[in-house]
């Protein structure tokens, strides 16, 4: 039998030693997900990769097209979403402390920012697509629109919440109107931190496929904003689903791109809320 | 009226008309939601007027019989997220813990960081990766051993049955599972860290192990915390979308054992919509989409309420 003390240390060791196997099974994953994304884009990356079109099964191509699309709709999307996103978070953090608005638009924002991408797209379907007669570019950019407002609202607010008080009262001592000082003297000592939240949402939007499998669809070629329109996610997803191997090869070096390009994104985000931490 | 009185009489002006344009932008949000949940519903009309409540629990979905009952996809997103948890919830724990308590202070930012990365990676990659890589190795190397071994001992062994092609249930669940860790941890993290430091110097100060504080200390005062953690889990995993389709198996049926193909409402969604050709196909999928919402719905705000009760008990203890 055992004495008291011996059973608590094993059970200690046991469950400390668990939570470690914990943190080993968290980073396999990534480290294994990384290889597989390595080893199997990186052969397929070539200089026809940004110059050719997106072929049929058995021609040669690139991903010219779905390249652009993207690029397009994610700027596009943040451009709409960024501004209704800082203008909400500057009501939130700035004006907000009475009435109902802000900690109601406080609490949806929370649910809308977890909210399964998947039906924003079937919102857009309804609102646009079915409406217009056609999938479009357009309907892409509001679909990833709506994905930015949340992210940008938040790390808006939380980052005006930041600036300390004194500020904002040394500007009205020297009788500086609201608006002046909110967008030039609060936000700007807020930017970096804003600027990380931007950073996260074009993360995030430029990975995701399901809000655009029913907006921009994909496209085999170039197209204006107004047609169905190729992007990456899209691409890949039709790709990876077909037999042929080819386009297996240019969906993993479709995915290499959009992996590599959203974490990048993620590690800049963190060097630059690290400085903000730092001053 | 003087010249000043005038310019400050105008700057009254410009700043009310500041704080209603933020404002206007702020219900905005509150607009898009109704927007959605309006939209929704007068898409899904069709299929809500023909087939109503028992939609929810008939098990058909036939495009040329346009009979269509969602309870396969319901049931498939429901057990995959519930699977994911059983699996995400005591890794998360662990890892939470390990980087709290246990992890040298140097090695908490890498490590960390390493993890809230794998939140960054695109589900589309996830999905990829899944079908191509885990799948194919999953069937060879571990699939024929689990049947083997486990499927042979009574009670559970059933469910370690079927055909060993990698994709399925499981697979999905378990895809799942890595996708929502890093929502959970981050969570726990945080909650962890706002157990007041004196508590835990307490509990160490009368002999107790490290175990023994985050059992007996850390996780009583988190306890909303954690939850809600582990709803915001469920919540993203309910909705989760590319990973689950390339993996799941899209097979409109119940599935009977672990490694059975079957559907989730999203695959459903993902896999049909764009191809859907008659209008009450459309509105049955979007009906399923509906469904998806305000079971999400429900999820996240129950996660929402766990973690404010929790800030709320922090502001009442300081």
């Amino acid at each position: 039998m055992l004495n008291l003390y011996t059973r608590r240390r094993i059970t200690n060791f046991a469950t400390l030693g668990l939570s470690m196997v914990a943190m080993t099974f968290g980073l396999f994953w990534l480290l294994w997900i990384m290889y597989t994304l390595i080893s199997n884009g990186a052969s397929a990356i070539s200089i026809d990769l940004f110059t050719k079109t997106t072929p049929a099964p058995g021609s040669e191509g690139g991903l010219a097209n779905a390249i652009l699309g993207s690029l397009q709709m994610t700027i596009g999307g943040t451009l709409l979403g960024t501004p209704i996103g800082i203008l909400a978070g500057i009501y939130l953090a700035e004006f907000g402390s009475k009435g109902w608005v802000a900690p109601t638009t406080r609490f949806i924002n929370d649910i809308l920012l977890s909210a399964p991408s998947i039906v924003i797209g079937l919102f857009v379907y309804g609102a646009m697509v079915a409406q217009m007669g056609h999938f479009s570019g357009w309907a892409g950019i509001v679909a990833l629109a709506i994905l930015v407002i949340p992210v940008v609202l938040r790390t808006t607010e939380n980052m005006l919440k930041l600036i300390p008080t004194a500020m904002r009262e040394a500007a009205y001592a020297l009788g500086c109107p609201q608006w002046k000082m909110t967008l030039f003297i609060t936000l700007r000592a807020a930017k970096s931190g804003v600027i990380t939240g931007i950073l996260l949402a074009v993360a995030r939007i430029s990975g995701e496929t399901a809000p655009l499998l029913f907006t921009a669809l994909n496209n085999q070629f170039y197209s204006n904003l107004n047609e169905p329109m190729a992007n990456l996610p899209m691409v890949i997803f039709q790709f990876a689903m077909s037999p042929f191997e080819d386009w297996h090869a240019l969906a993993w070096a479709g995915s290499l791109l959009i992996g590599l390009f959203v974490l990048g994104l993620n590690v800049l985000a963190r060097i630059l809320t690290r400085q903000q931490g730092s001053h | 009226m003087t010249a000043q009185e005038l310019r400050l009489k105008q700057q009254h002006r410009q700043d009310a008309a500041f704080r209603g344009a933020t404002r206007l932008f702020a219900i905005l949000v509150l607009a898009l939601l109704a927007a959605i949940i309006g939209s929704l519903v007068y898409g899904a009309w069709p299929a809500i007027t023909t087939y109503g409540l028992p939609f929810i629990t008939t098990v058909e979905w036939n495009p040329v019989t346009s009979a269509y009952g969602g309870w396969d996809s319901i049931y498939g997103t429901l057990l995959t997220s519930f699977i994911a948890l059983l699996i995400a919830v005591p890794v998360s724990f662990g890892i939470a813990v390990f980087l709290t308590e246990l992890s040298p202070l140097w090695l908490r930012r890498p490590l960390g960081i390493a993890i809230e990365l794998l939140a960054g990676v695109p589900s589309i990659i996830f999905g990829m990766w899944g079908l191509f890589v885990f799948a194919p190795w999953f069937a060879d190397n571990i699939q024929p051993w689990l049947m083997d071994h486990v499927g042979t001992l009574p009670y559970i062994g059933w469910l370690f049955q079927g055909a060993p092609m990698g994709i399925g249930l499981f697979t999905a669940s378990l895809i799942l599972s890595v996708m929502v860790i890093p929502y959970i941890t981050s969570v726990m993290r945080d909650v962890f860290e706002v157990t007041p430091p004196m508590l835990k110097e307490s509990a160490y100060g009368l002999g107790a192990t490290t175990w023994e504080v985050v059992w007996n200390v850390v996780i009583p005062y988190t306890k909303n915390g954690i939850i809600g953690g582990i709803m915001l889990g469920l919540g993203r995993a309910l909705g989760e979308t590319m990973a689950v389709t390339f993996v799941i198996g899209n097979a409109h049926r119940i599935p009977e054992t672990l490694f059975d193909p079957t559907t989730s409402i999203a695959a459903t969604l993902a896999n049909e919509f764009a191809e859907a050709a008659s209008e009450i196909h459309i509105a049955s999928l979007i009906y399923l989409g509906l469904l998806l919402f305000l079971i999400t719905f429900v999820v996240l705000v129950a996660s929402k309420l766990m973690l404010m009760r929790l800030q709320r008990n922090e502001g009442a203890h300081s």
